[in-house]
């Protein structure tokens, strides 16, 4: 799971302030593991540092929550560039995949799209460790197989996940 | 690959009823290239298949097989055009009961008028290149399912079919089994330089093929980026 795309993904819907985009971020994808509050706002005063966020007002008080951060247009290319970017076909990716379709969700990008290139990208790997079971040996094609077997699997959910796009887009969006 | 298609669909529409199965479909096939035909069931992949292949007339749209219009044929001539030209199989079902696995094999053969010897010997030669040898006199009911499907392979094959038709040719068979069938399927094609349409809904059968395309609510995602291509 990448933090700081996720974070950033998350101010391109709206901006906010750094206990929000925690909240969030538990909700969504935490999965029972909460971020740390260092590691929001040490990832947000890095994605500052590099221009993809500015700090819109600084309220009363002391301490980082006082600031609102917003999405710079670098912030944003950013983050549509990794939406619509397969991910490397490999076992155990389903973190990111996840976290890229509920945020395209939310932010009304088209998910279909960026499952279907996944997708092929799948099955574009599928394809070469076919050919490499075609042609290699015995051994060559146990591996492949186990290649093949996990990116079915990545492949069934992408399926699954497609169908269920409209009802999901529906829970993410508010 | 040439850019010159050897079977193609353009903007296909197709109801059965009230229901719609095709709404505006196009898909090409290079000579040579094995495509997969991808998509949910119901999506309309089998139906695009159907009528690719002449079965099925669409109400609208044009079918084309080497440059050549389909849909405007009449029955006669398309059922010339599938049984010279095309190759099928599918999931089920597929052996006439009453023949043996020689004489089903030898069957498009004798159908497009070749005499009886000819055409048994042709057909036994393929039976130990599929490995199918000792099994030339069983009747479909003495095949297992993965021999039974070599034996319709076998059949779809030995017309050296420009376009081999193949709806979920695994369907039925387990996965080392389908396997086999996919990887005879392949390599057989090849050597013959046949087309092959493959109609799966199972990513692992896809893989074998050299492109993609997803069918979804009657019409086909071919990975074109907008402004792109026809």
């Amino acid at each position: 799971m990448s933090v700081p795309l996720t974070l950033l993904g998350l101010l391109d819907r709206e901006p906010s302030h750094g206990y929000e985009l925690k909240r969030d971020y538990d909700v969504y994808f935490g999965r029972g593991k909460p971020l740390p509050f260092g590691q929001v706002y040490a990832t947000l005063g890095r994605l500052a540092r590099d221009g993809k966020v500015v700090v819109s007002e600084v309220g009363p008080g002391v301490g980082p929550d006082r600031k609102r951060y917003v999405i710079t247009d670098q912030g944003a290319t950013e983050v549509e560039t990794w939406l619509a970017e397969p991910v490397e076909p490999e076992p155990h990716l389903q973190t990111v995949l996840f976290a890229k379709v509920v945020l395209a969700l939310m932010l009304g990008r088209p998910a279909e799209q960026y499952l279907d290139s996944q997708r092929r990208a799948h099955l574009r790997r599928m394809r070469e460790l076919t050919e490499l079971k075609r042609t290699g040996s015995l051994v060559d094609a146990l591996l492949a197989d186990h290649g093949l077997f996990h990116l079915e699997a990545d492949l069934r959910w992408i399926e699954l996940t497609g169908a269920r796009l409209d009802t999901l887009a529906k829970e993410v969006r508010r | 690959m040439s850019t010159h298609p050897i079977v193609e669909a353009r903007d296909v529409v197709l109801s059965f009823g009230e229901t719609p199965a095709l709404r505006g479909a196009d898909i090409s096939a290079a000579p040579g290239e094995i495509l997969a035909v991808m998509g949910p069931s119901g999506s309309g992949k089998s139906t695009l298949l159907h009528c690719l292949a002449g079965i099925l007339l669409p109400a609208s749209g044009e079918i084309r097989f080497d440059g050549r219009r389909v849909d405007t044929m009449n029955e006669t001539q398309r059922s010339t055009l599938r049984r010279d030209r095309f190759g099928f199989v599918f999931q089920f079902g597929q052996l006439v009961p009453e023949l043996t696995a020689e004489e089903n094999v030898a069957l498009p053969l004798l159908l497009g008028g070749a005499r009886r010897p000819a055409a048994l010997t042709k057909a036994r030669s393929w039976f130990e290149r599929l490995g199918l040898g000792g099994l030339e006199h069983r009747r479909s009911g003495e095949l297992s399912g993965g021999q039974a499907q070599r034996v319709a392979l076998a059949r779809s094959l030995v017309t050296a079919p420009e376009v081999l038709f193949a709806d979920e040719p695994t369907g039925s068979l387990d996965s080392l089994t389908g396997e086999q069938v996919m990887d005879l399927l392949v390599t057989t094609a090849r050597e013959q330089g046949t087309t092959v349409i493959l109609v799966t809904h199972e990513p692992r059968v896809a893989a074998y093929a050299d492109r993609e395309v997803i069918v979804r609510d009657g019409r086909v995602n071919a990975y074109v980026p907008e402004g792109v291509g026809p």
